[in-house]
């Protein structure tokens, strides 16, 4: 009587399971590409940033942080890169780094595009909030057993999942800064005859830079986010050191991982919003 | 002659069936009840008007009259729901995508009331703009820009931003880009309206100035009665989606043709509008230099005034002769030269009356329109009080 009947079941999750397996067999070519060229980009990276020594990537952080912030923040983030090293941790940093960097810049290559055609497209644009709320409110550990079907374990699922969760950001804002350039700047671009092209190349992104460039060093914080998450199907890196630390209830190894995630988290987030205020101010410093 | 833009009974209706409501705008219905019966908005309401070339046409009206939603019909940036609208005789609400960006590109331009500057671009790229959209050479874009940045008077701002400058040079920005095309037609929604009083007054003279040589056609938008009547050719009065009355200033300012507009008119400077030629009345009789006295006196008492103009054979003015000096004259058995006066004013036919107050209080005879030495009208100081109310 209080209990709910145990008769009446009904399991949604068979049908999305079928699903799965036949897109496994049928689109099996089209996930071998996508697994190939997320490869591709990613070991060329990696080996970009293993191949670069670490005293020269110290500098460059130190130089960055001194152009763009203050000689403070570049000799603290500096200083935070170098405890890194001391941990032990350089590689598995640079190995998050990788995954950070080739899921943002594709999650940015996807999520602009597909912002501004939610922005010029009210009927899209309905239709595609729901599926950004849900892709936002989703555990995200849930997108990595998909994943696992499509791509097996290790790097590639990480990455895609990684894309997927960092995507809404980036669309929520670009749509939200495209439509909120001046009615009265839209209307002066289009009164002078522009293509539609015209007009989004030379008025609406640029006008909804600044709106966008949060919505960038947004998805970069959320990228580093999932890439701890991602450890768990095999993702290596910093996330990894702090499951392996978890499974041996190891603090010690756990906190240096830790912290270190924090260290880049701060030095990403510092950096990319730094960065992103200069532009837009940039021209102002340039002509005095 | 062909009008250069001709508007004709377009209609603009917000809603989600706009071209279902058409048949009401035939009906005595008004906006309200439109609203209630169908739910859709009357912008504007069978609007006609003609606008000939190298014309200032001013649209007046108050926020919500449908004035901003007008000239946005003449660049279609809005569509009109019905109507058309012929620009040399072609009818733009039947033109392509394609057509209508050549149309915007070429013909037409628009000057906005908040400026709608890009301000990630530089004065010199804001003015540019509209020379990339139609994919001019860098080279031949820089000596547009150059020119046409120094008729606006902003040489040496080049290379600021427009958040950097005061709201005239800003809209002096707006009016360079413009320009840049070389349009037929300029659009001015509201151009002065956010500007302070007196850069706005500045900007009014400049406008007009620079329409002396650029001869363009300009639609005009302000809600400011005198800055419409000051600038206009012709004024349109809006009210409530609808045209009220079209006239140039000075038949409106003389035949209102309703009480709001009578209303509206009230409070104008109308001493700023009326000019001498308005106001003056022609010189019914004058005395001829060769009268004698008892002619000059018939000729005066016959005009029922107490004094009258003297000219010589060509018309030249000579004096003035009034009705005591004459009969003075007349007992001392003088000659009408030695007699005539000359403490009267004298002023060209296109003063502005504001201009002539002081001249009009010196002399206590009527003033004298004169042209080459010719007298060619009388304005009494009661005409010039009536000007004023």
């Amino acid at each position: 009587m209080y209990e709910f009947p145990a008769k009446l079941t009904f399991h949604i999750g068979s049908y999305i399971d079928r699903i799965v397996d036949w897109l496994t067999v049928h689109w099996a070519g089209f996930f071998g590409a996508v697994k190939s060229g997320l490869l591709w980009v990613f070991v060329h990276l990696n080996d970009f940033l293993t191949w670069v020594p670490w005293w020269y990537f110290i500098l460059v952080i130190f130089l960055l942080a001194c152009q763009f912030k203050s000689i403070g923040s570049g000799i603290l983030y500096s200083s935070f890169l170098f405890l890194i090293g001391m941990f032990g941790l350089w590689e598995a940093t640079m190995y998050t780094l990788t995954i950070v960097i080739s899921s943002v810049v594709i999650t940015i290559m996807i999520g602009i595009p597909l912002g501004i055609i939610m922005a010029s497209n009210n009927r899209f644009e309905t239709f595609i909030k729901p599926l950004l709320d849900a892709m936002q409110t989703m555990p995200s550990f849930v997108y990595l057993i998909p994943g696992i079907f499509f791509f097996g374990l290790g790097l590639v699922p990480g990455v895609l999942s990684t894309i997927i969760y960092a995507l809404p950001p980036i669309m929520r804002l670009t749509n939200l800064a495209i439509r909120g350039v001046p009615e009265e700047v839209v209307e002066a671009g289009l009164s002078f005859g522009p293509s539609k092209w015209q007009l989004l190349i030379k008025v609406q992104i640029p006008q909804a830079l600044p709106t966008i460039m949060t919505g960038v060093n947004q998805t970069t914080m959320m990228a580093l986010a999932m890439v701890v998450v991602a450890s768990m199907v095999g993702v290596e890196g910093l996330g990894l050191e702090v499951l392996s630390a978890l499974n041996r209830i190891d603090v010690a190894q756990g906190f240096e991982a830790g912290i270190s995630i924090v260290f880049i988290a701060i030095i990403m987030d510092r950096l990319t919003l730094a960065i992103s205020n200069r532009t837009q101010s940039r021209a102002r410093k340039e002509r005095n | 002659m062909m009008s250069k833009l001709e508007i004709n009974s377009v209609s603009k209706i917000y809603g989600p069936h706009p071209t279902k409501i058409v048949p009401y705008l035939e009906e005595d219905l008004t906006k309200e009840e439109i609203f209630q019966k169908t739910g859709h908005t009357v912008g504007i309401r069978n609007v006609s008007f003609e606008v000939k070339e190298g014309e200032i046409f001013v649209i007046m009206g108050l926020s919500g009259s449908g004035k901003s939603t007008l000239i946005r019909c003449i660049n279609m940036l809005h569509e009109p729901t019905d109507g058309k609208v012929l620009v040399d005789g072609e009818d733009i609400t039947a033109y392509s995508p394609r057509q209508l960006k050549k149309f915007r590109q070429r013909k037409i331009a628009m000057v906005f009331q908040h400026f709608g500057l890009f301000n990630h671009r530089t004065v010199a790229e804001n003015v540019g703009y509209g020379l990339e959209i139609r994919k001019i050479s860098a080279k031949e874009r820089a000596e547009i820009i150059h020119k046409r940045i120094e008729s606006v008077g902003l040489k040496g701002w080049e290379n600021k931003y427009p958040d950097e400058l005061s709201g005239g040079m800003q809209q002096r920005v707006g009016l360079a880009r413009a320009l840049a095309n070389d349009p037929d037609i300029l659009l001015m929604d509201e151009p002065f309206s956010a500007l302070d009083p007196l850069i706005r007054r500045e900007m009014q003279q400049e406008l007009l100035e620079l329409q002396q040589r650029l001869k363009k056609t300009i639609i005009f938008i302000t809600h400011d009665v005198n800055e419409a009547f000051k600038l206009g050719n012709r004024v349109a009065v809006m009210k409530n989606g609808e045209v009220e009355q079209i006239g140039s200033p000075i038949e409106i300012l003389r035949k209102p043709a309703n009480t709001y507009i009578e209303a509206f008119v009230k409070e104008i400077d109308r001493s700023k509008i009326f000019q001498v030629r308005h106001m003056m009345m022609d010189p019914q009789a004058v005395i001829q230099l060769w009268d004698d006295l008892e002619t000059a006196i018939d000729k005066i008492n016959a005009s029922g005034c107490s004094e009258l103009y003297v000219v010589n054979e060509e018309e030249k003015i000579q004096g003035i002769l009034s009705l005591d000096d004459a009969l003075h004259g007349l007992e001392g058995g003088k000659d009408l030269r030695q007699i005539i006066k000359d403490d009267y004013e004298k002023v060209a036919k296109n003063v502005y009356i504001q201009n002539l107050l002081e001249q009009s209080i010196k002399s206590f005879y009527p003033l004298a329109v004169v042209e080459n030495e010719r007298l060619i009208g009388v304005l009494p100081q009661n005409r010039i009080l009536e000007s004023l109310v």
